[in-house]
């Protein structure tokens, strides 16, 4: 009951002051240009030059000190030494192009990167295909998307039981259909390079549904009348699909694909939980846990990040790009 | 779309039996762990999940006390129960690792020097020996285990294993960072939809920059910040979160705010309604969907979230659930009782949140990346 009580009054001070800010700078505002009197008009003006920012003003804080600031703080560290008090150049890059454990997880981290976007738009674009042809589509639509909602942590949880090897009767599910098969049972978390397709096995899992929500409704934005002409035309169902239909979606599987893309690089969790990089799984982000919290080597941890950066920089560029245009 | 499929019977049959199949396979991970947190330790290793609710034949190892013999005029006799739980009846019995269903139930054997040993079916043991007993001696019984489920695991991870605890904490870190940022961000956002001045287009491109950023880049440096700011514990949390969330937040509730039809905006604005007025009494009521269908996504995130907590919550009793599961998997990873359990306690409340409001969540997702 304490826990509860506690917890509640502290969601309560943290939501509450958060909602004063806006309410107290506002009040304060108005008393000092009051919209009305001799000056009014002078006074709303000035009252509307600075309340955009009263508005924006606790977001803009709040982005440039956790995102903006950490990233030039991040490139800052990378140029220095395990503490950060001494500059060492471009020495921890070289020491990670010089790194067996570094080339393993670019390696694995570009593996990472084709399988589980191209599996999760291949699966989504499946479930889409089927979900939206049968009477309980959106039963089996919630069932598909429902990793979705379950953490990485969790999801690891599930999948390390599937993958499980135990001593006698094999309790994890997929021993026990290869020993129904005839095959032996494996340490398939232990198993080099299969262990890394297991792995992204459990992202695929989770991210299918995310794709299927999205595809689903492109699908079904398709002008129907492009499909009509084709059947007239004789076109058979796989045509249809691919010649039709997947050439209408393409910026919607674009999108997908992207999405997907940098949560791949951001993928953290699920190795963590299940190998911890061990057996030939690393990749980026848990080399750079590892370097900067169990070795607490903040240069070369931060250059780890500065690579993450690297990566993700084309398709920030991109959507910037995109976002402009839309503005104008 | 439907004369395609609706017409031939055995494509309609081929379709569903396809989708039941990918569906199957979609959940049977998380089954096979949800059956398992109901199920008895000793079962668990036993015999697979799918067997779950089938009776198990199950061997269990007792030991005969020689403190409770008893002399029986020239014989010394011990007797006691051999049932392995959860069995009224015994299928088998044996005295050998290598052999522990030898012997049938009422039979009696004769284990060497005058000593006999007979197992009743119903698991009752009598041993007579001409002379006194010096030492215990192991008896196997088998029996067939009928299915149990039981909430054991529940009540004993939840108090012992400190989960209780951890599920508190985790909702103390959630539901203040989601709704902190979407207050935050729907202020933002209103400015930056429906206030002229003048970084505004580039406010915007910085944000859509920032939608990718990867956090794992603001761990350090913001850890480094907040100690030497004195923030800690669920506050750095939560501003962090903020942090984090922030710009898909801004985003998606622009996106929307700027598509509500500018006539009510600027008629309220005639009418001599302040902008705090029309933010709280217009804009938010109307921005309801875009509002909910980030809550949605800002409460699994945070609530799912293992890397932020795991840096800004260092302490032990502010640990939260996917930490503390985290640390299981470590330090006990083949309790499946235990894991099973505490995967589930955690994975509870994203699951109702997901179900009640997925028609927000899906919504949401639509809006941020279909064009």
């Amino acid at each position: 009951m304490e826990q509860v009580l506690q917890a509640l009054v502290t969601i309560a001070i943290g939501v509450g002051g958060c909602a004063f800010w806006y309410w107290a700078s506002n009040t304060v505002l108005d008393t000092v240009y009051p919209a009305r009197g001799p000056n009014a008009g002078s006074n709303i003006n000035k009252a509307n030059l600075i309340r955009p920012w009263l508005f924006v003003g606790p977001a803009v804080v709040i982005l440039a000190a956790y995102l903006i600031y950490p990233v030039i703080n991040t490139l800052y560290r990378s140029f220095m030494d395990k503490t950060s008090s001494n500059f060492v150049g471009t020495s921890n890059y070289s020491w990670l192009l010089a790194d067996g454990k570094f080339h393993e997880s670019m390696l694995n981290q570009f593996l990472w990167l084709l399988v589980v976007p191209a599996l999760a738009t291949f699966f989504g674009l499946l479930a889409a295909q089927l979900t939206d042809r049968i009477r309980w589509g959106n039963f089996g639509k919630s069932l598909i998307f429902m990793p979705m909602a379950i953490s990485f942590v969790g999801a690891g949880v599930i999948w390390k039981f599937v993958y499980a090897n135990t001593e006698g009767s094999q309790i994890g599910l997929l021993n026990a259909v290869v020993q129904a098969f005839g095959g032996d049972p494996q340490h398939w978390l232990q198993l080099p390079f299969w262990n890394n397709i297991l792995l992204m096995v459990v992202l695929v899992w989770i991210q299918a549904g995310f794709a299927m929500v999205i595809l689903s409704a492109a699908l079904r934005g398709i002008p129907e009348d492009t499909i009509e002409a084709a059947i007239i035309d004789g076109a058979n169902p796989f045509q249809i699909f691919f010649k039709i239909k997947i050439p209408q979606i393409a910026s919607t599987i674009g999108v997908v694909w992207t999405t997907i893309t940098i949560t791949v690089l951001k993928v953290f969790d699920i190795v963590y939980v299940m190998t911890n990089g061990e057996w030939g799984t690393q990749v980026l982000a848990n080399m750079m846990y590892d370097l900067l919290f169990d070795q607490s080597d903040y240069g070369r941890g931060s250059a780890v990040a500065i690579v993450i950066m690297i990566l993700v920089l084309p398709i920030m560029w991109w959507n910037v790009r995109n976002a402009r245009k839309e503005l104008r | 779309m439907e004369n395609m499929a609706g017409k031939k019977p055995a494509l309609v049959w081929a379709v569903n039996l396809s989708a039941a199949a990918l569906v199957l396979l979609w959940l049977i991970p998380t089954v096979g762990l949800f059956v398992t947190s109901f199920r008895d330790k000793d079962q668990i290793i036993a015999s697979g999940w799918w067997n779950a609710f089938f009776s198990s034949e199950q061997t269990e190892r007792f030991r005969t006390d020689p403190a409770t013999q008893t002399q029986v005029g020239a014989e010394w006799v011990i007797e006691g129960t051999a049932l392995p739980p959860g069995s009224s009846e015994i299928s088998a019995w044996g005295t050998k690792t290598t052999e522990p269903g030898a012997y049938a139930p009422g039979e009696t054997v004769d284990l060497g020097d005058g000593v006999n040993l007979t197992v009743n079916a119903d698991g009752t043991y009598k041993m007579v020996s001409p002379v006194e007993f010096d030492d215990d001696q192991r008896i196997f019984a088998q029996a067939e285990v009928p299915p149990s489920f039981s909430l054991n695991g529940y009540s004993r991870v939840l108090m012992g294993e400190g989960i209780g605890q951890a599920f508190f904490n985790t909702a103390t870190v959630a539901i203040p960072a989601t709704i902190i940022p979407i207050l935050m961000a729907a202020f933002a956002a209103y400015a930056l939809a429906w206030m002229p001045f003048k970084a505004r287009g580039f406010l915007i491109a910085v944000i859509v920059g920032l939608l990718v950023v990867p956090l794992q880049l603001a761990l350090i440096p913001m850890k480094l910040l907040h100690s030497s700011l004195g923030i800690q514990g669920f506050l750095g949390v939560w501003l962090a979160h903020a942090g984090f969330g922030l710009p898909l937040a801004i985003y998606l509730l622009r996106n929307y705010m700027a598509g509500l039809p500018r006539d009510i905006i600027e008629n309220a604005r005639v009418d001599g309604a302040t902008e705090f007025q029309i933010f709280f009494k217009i804009i938010l009521p109307l921005s309801f969907p875009a509002l909910a269908s980030f809550s949605i996504f800002q409460f699994l995130w945070t609530w799912n979230d293992l890397l932020v907590a795991k840096v800004f919550l260092p302490t032990k009793d502010q640990e939260v659930l996917t930490v503390a599961i985290a640390k299981m998997m470590g330090s006990k990873g083949g309790e499946w009782d235990l894991l099973a359990v505490a995967a589930f306690v955690s994975i509870v409340v994203p699951l109702i949140v997901f179900f009640s409001l997925q028609r927000f969540l899906v919504r949401g997702l639509l809006s941020g990346s279909v064009k």
